[in-house]
């Protein structure tokens, strides 16, 4: 009866373990520092066959000349912004729910990197709108709502530094950052809610693109290489992370003896 | 090809101010990640390595 019962349960704990495997920084330690470089070599051979589509294929733009080639890096940027924010989001929504250590130290990896993208998103934005609109910036919806995601990742790195404890500190940004998750799909839909002087969405699912095939091309290739590299930093950043939160733990000090 | 000479290149088109200085902060920027994630790693490396050594745990 007994022998019987015990497969069951070594079943579903060996089930779960490979599921929860990677969940523990000591497992998931090594592995982000054998993909990251995979990721990085990636984000370089994307980056560099769309900067060549981008600047010696991709045609000039009818109405907007040479000016529209910062299409290439701002609209993959936006995208990163909005899109690094929802999946820090969620992992900090994990962390709070299951109460795991690796959850909050993704979380904030990803902040960083999604304050990169937003403000290289604004600054490209302001370097494009002087030329087409005639104004650095303006108070429109687009605009001041992706300024406030910037605000938002700010706030999310300016409280995980400000509480000692980390894991005080991880479900307090949690709760900030899935507040801040209803300001994502301001953004998306900014331009078709309000009128603004922003143009409306580069590309779109259900309507064939406007542009042309080698323009559309150009910015996947980058919007790729952008998101490669969030992932190769994110994982660099966590085990940096790992490393300062777990530097007691008996693995690290193994770790960090017998290879680098 | 859109570009006869670099200097065409680098006009845009009467846009390079506003091309370029998009694309170089851009690159600025993820080069300063870069680096910066690198010393982090260096500083965490050596903390736990002196930590180690201070509580005298042998290799």
């Amino acid at each position: 009866m007994t022998g019987r019962s015990l497969p069951r349960g070594g079943l579903a704990a060996s089930g779960r373990s490979s599921w929860f495997r990677f969940a523990s920084p000591q497992a998931f330690y090594p592995l982000a520092g054998a993909l990251a470089p995979w990721f990085g070599i990636a984000a370089a051979l994307l980056g560099a066959a769309g900067l060549y589509i981008a600047f010696f294929i991709a045609p000039t733009d009818a109405q907007q000349g040479e000016a529209y080639r910062i299409i290439f890096i701002h609209v993959p940027a936006a995208w990163m912004s909005m899109f690094l924010y929802v999946v820090m989001a969620f992992w900090a929504g994990l962390g709070l729910a299951f109460n795991t250590r690796l959850s909050g130290m993704m979380a904030s990896a990803l902040a960083p990197t999604g304050a990169l993208f937003t403000f290289i998103a604004l600054w490209t934005g302001a370097l494009w709108g002087k030329p087409t609109w005639g104004t650095w910036w303006v108070w429109d919806a687009r605009l001041t709502s992706e300024l406030i995601l910037l605000f938002l990742y700010f706030g999310f790195l300016g409280l995980q530094a400000a509480i000692d404890d980390p894991r005080r500190a991880d479900r307090a940004c949690a709760v900030l950052a899935l507040v801040g998750v209803v300001n994502i799909p301001i953004i998306y839909y900014s331009v078709q809610w309000w009128n603004t002087l922003h143009q409306g969405a580069s590309v779109s699912l259900s309507k064939a693109p406007s542009m042309a095939t080698t323009m559309l091309a150009g910015m996947l290739l980058m919007a790729l290489a952008f998101w490669m590299y969030s992932i190769a930093v994110a994982l660099l950043r966590a085990r940096a992370i790992i490393l300062e939160r777990e530097r007691r733990a008996d693995w690290i000090t193994q770790a960090i003896g017998a290879g680098r | 090809m859109t570009w006869n000479t670099w200097s065409e290149f680098f006009a845009m088109g009467g846009y390079g101010l506003y091309v370029w200085g998009s694309y170089a902060v851009t690159f600025a920027l993820i080069a300063a990640e870069v680096i910066s994630l690198r010393r982090r790693r260096r500083a965490a490396l050596r903390d736990a390595r002196s930590l180690r050594t201070s509580e005298g745990t042998e290799r």
